[in-house]
């Protein structure tokens, strides 16, 4: 049973990494147009929207 | 081939003598516009950094995916563009550009020319505390999932442990690891549920948050005991997993209620448009209407909509009413003539004295009584909210029943007492309750979005399923608003061409309606319209009119609808009668709610004549003329009076109060800015049938509402007596929580999930 001094750890981590990597994109905004992103994967072109020169 | 076509073709070429200027009048619309747009524009462009700025508009007529790319794609083509993004789900758009700011008015008319309306907004007014609130909700329920499964993880060792002769230091190790990961989850997870209940305590009244608050803080207590002296059981995974559901169902009914919000705040946004003011000393300005000062000049193009009441001083024309009366038919006026703010110019310029503005117009006057009849329905209390009132003090009294039972009555010791207790409170938690409305909600006003149809308010789906009563407006709602030819085999080709060939070089709706029945009459050459009387064209036999009765020389009669009349010389002058065009389906919708069993009346501010033709082709035998926007609200009282829950289906300006005074209301996206604002959902279509997919939708959501709360219902009946008999542990409360949410969710799925019936080629 020793070994879930290690294993409990490293789920947590591992959980704990998801948890980081979701408020990291609700942050950057990636959660504000839900409706949107579902479309946009349709658009043909995937021309930039305008290089920044 | 259309009326409009028609109209192009012959404008190039103006004959002497035309008195519709339509160059000038072009040109004169188009710099009050870009006025309006510097005028309006300059207060919102933000510098984001050196040379770069900035802007954020609402974008009125996005719908899907193709024109979030089409505006994106002509912003992009915009030399100067860095960014240009639009939000489908607030139809917003941010476009930030490198150079000077006055390039804004310019990109907002690439936009414009697309067809979208814009208004531009300021993001830092208007941030939303919705939204942060929106957001600080999914960190909380993302929170809460992500301890949730590894608490769950944890107790479904502990659980097999106790089948499996698990250690005691073991099994303290889990909880330890539990309580480490739930505690501090719970206090940042709870907080929207704590800060609420806590205010409701100190305002001495109880919601839903208190008992919510109470078992999940209680849970986590005699828990966090267990733990300490190496008892059997902890409850941290019910009281995270509550939590994480709670969430979920807080964050859906956000979700829809914010949707419905915004809806409402774009529209009224969108309402205000500028104002050309004509100053003394003969230029223009663009005003808000609201800083329109009686007495001012007021310049309106020909097709724009009139922003104050005024008396006109130069120019004649004819004024669209429908929005303000329902009458279909166009007014000519002239000098001197009064004209209200809201309603359509026709085909000729004017220049109007201001007598009202702002506060004092009709349309202000038409706005005040909606205010008052909205107030009325704010009353309406959702169905969840009043299980809620009722269901606090019930589990409140249960759990303290149980506590003081086992512990006095019973001869057990506090803390386990407490723990059965727990054990109450937690089972009975509105998980179930909390997930059955805004689930259904979700699933519902997604489906009718994809149908076309915008919910505005978030308790409109529940007023729609009890409508037994539909009243139409005619004007626009149940007709299209254009008028058609009525076909009478009594004239003769060569007339009825003569007509339309003429009736092409206007602009005027009956005369395009008349040019739209022959669409391969060529225009004719040299026609001169008097704007608002008729257009005479000079042959080699005279003079031939097309035109209103007293331009045709003939007598006037009351009874007469709307007409042109053709006269030749040497020859009877000639009545072409007009009819309102029904829409498509408007006989096929009708009768499908009166085959449903719903009465169907017809409110109407149009003459009994008309309205009288319309409700008999419709088979609708209640029905009533010349109402104002007053007489259709005390009908729409009278009708809540006897007990009848009423659809308003309208459109007008004169319809705004009574959307804002019945029951629930539906209007069509042509509608008046103001009836959109009143009404609680609005249709997009030529078609009338979103009317009874909405009635459908919202029927079926109710059914489901209902049988969610049955199934939560039945839940607790079975769960409770389990609870208060000590017999719940940890692992079945899970199950027993878990079933029911899956329970109440799948039931709502169902909705999402069934095809329709009446489905129709859109």
């Amino acid at each position: 049973m020793d070994v879930l001094v290690y294993l409990i750890p490293i789920a947590i981590i591992l959980g704990g990494i998801g948890l980081g990597a979701f408020l990291w994109a609700l942050k950057s905004g990636q959660f504000d147009d839900m409706d949107g992103a579902a479309e946009r994967i349709l658009h043909d072109d995937d021309e930039e929207p305008k290089p920044a020169e | 081939m259309s009326p409009d076509g028609a109209s192009t073709v012959v404008a190039p070429g103006p004959a002497p003598g035309v008195t519709r200027a339509v160059p000038v009048d072009d040109a004169r619309t188009d710099a009050s516009l870009a006025d309006g747009e510097s005028f309006a524009l300059g207060s919102y462009i933000r510098e984001t950094a050196a040379g770069r700025h900035a802007l954020d508009f609402m974008v009125e007529g996005v719908h899907c995916g193709g024109c979030v790319a089409k505006i994106e794609r002509a912003l992009a083509g915009e030399p100067g563009v860095t960014m240009a993004r639009v939000n489908l789900s607030t139809r917003r758009l941010a476009v930030e550009w490198s150079g000077a700011p006055a390039r804004g008015s310019a990109l907002a008319a690439a936009v414009e020319k697309l067809g979208f309306g814009l208004v531009p907004y300021d993001p830092v007014r208007l941030a939303d505390a919705d939204k942060d609130e929106e957001k600080a909700l999914l960190r909380a329920m993302a929170v809460a999932g992500f301890a949730a499964a590894n608490v769950m993880l944890l107790s479904v060792s502990i659980w097999a442990g106790h089948f499996q002769d698990m250690g005691a230091a073991t099994r303290a190790l889990m909880h330890w690891f539990s309580a480490l990961i739930a505690l501090p989850a719970i206090l940042y997870a709870g907080r929207p549920f704590f800060g609420s209940a806590l205010s409701a305590l100190k305002a001495l009244r109880t919601n839903m948050d208190v008992p919510i608050s109470l078992a999940v803080l209680l849970a986590s207590a005699v828990s966090l005991h267990e733990t300490l002296v190496g008892g059997p059981h902890a409850y941290f995974d019910s009281a995270i997993t509550l939590l994480f559901f709670l969430l979920v169902g807080r964050y859906l009914d956000r979700r829809a209620r914010g949707r419905a919000r915004e809806a409402g705040t774009r529209l009224l946004a969108l309402r205000a448009k500028a104002v050309t003011v004509l100053s003394p000393d003969g230029t223009r300005r663009a005003l808000p209407p609201d800083q329109v000062l009686p007495g001012m000049s007021v310049l309106i193009a020909a097709g724009e909509r009139i922003g104050a009441d005024g008396r006109i001083i130069s120019g004649a024309s004819e004024i669209d009413q429908s929005l303000i009366t329902g009458e279909a038919l166009a007014q000519s006026v002239g000098i001197g003539d009064q004209v209200f703010a809201g309603t359509l110019n026709g085909s000729g310029a004017l220049t109007i004295s201001v007598t009202g503005a702002g506060e004092d117009t009709l349309l202000a006057e038409i706005a005040r009584l909606m205010e008052a009849a909205e107030q009325r329905r704010a009353r309406y209390v959702a169905l969840a909210d009043r299980v809620a009132r009722l269901y606090a003090p019930v589990v409140h009294g249960l759990a303290l029943a149980t506590f003081l039972g086992w512990w006095i009555v019973g001869g057990l010791a506090w803390q386990p007492a407490l723990l059965i207790a727990v054990a109450v409170l937690v089972i009975t938690c509105p998980c179930a309750l909390g997930l059955a409305v805004p689930a259904v909600q979700v699933i519902a006003s997604g489906r009718l979005l994809r149908h076309g149809v915008l919910l505005k308010s978030a308790t409109a789906l529940e007023r729609l399923a009890q409508v037994d009563t539909v009243v139409f407006d005619k004007t626009g709602t149940l007709t299209t608003g254009t008028p058609a030819l009525t076909r009478d085999p009594a004239i003769d080709d060569a007339s009825l061409h003569l007509a339309a060939s003429m009736a092409g070089a206007s602009r005027h709706p009956l005369a395009r309606a008349l040019a739209g029945a022959v669409p391969d009459a060529p225009v004719a050459h040299g026609v001169a319209e008097e704007p608002g009387r008729g257009l005479s064209l000079q042959t080699a036999t005279g003079e031939v009119r097309l035109g209103s009765r007293s331009w045709c020389g003939i007598s006037e009669s009351d009874d007469s609808g709307p007409e042109l009349w053709l006269a030749r010389p040497n020859a009877e002058p000639i009545r072409f009668g007009f009819s309102e065009r029904l829409r498509d389906d408007a006989e096929a919708v009708v009768a499908a709610l009166q085959a449903r069993g719903l009465g169907v009346e017809l409110l109407s501010g149009d003459r009994p004549a008309t309205v009288a033709a319309i409700a008999g082709r419709l088979n609708i035998t209640c029905w009533r003329a010349a109402q104002s926007p007053a007489d259709k609200c005390a009908r729409l009282a009278e009708l809540a009076d006897a007990g009848r829950r009423v659809l308003m289906v309208g459109d007008g300006l004169n319809d705004a109060p009574a959307l804002a005074a019945a029951h629930v209301s539906l209007s069509p996206s042509s509608a008046a800015d103001l009836s959109q604002t009143a009404a609680d959902a609005v249709f997009q279509g030529a078609r009338l049938a979103p009317v009874l997919e909405t009635l459908a939708i919202a029927r079926r959501a109710g059914a489901l509402v209902r049988q969610n709360f049955g199934l939560a219902f039945g839940y607790n009946l079975l769960a409770i007596p389990v609870a208060i008999a000590g017999m719940v542990t940890p692992l079945i409360a899970a199950l027993a929580m878990s079933a029911s949410s899956i329970a109440v969710i799948g039931n709502a799925l169902r909705l999402a999930g069934k095809p329709r019936k009446n489905e129709g080629p859109r």
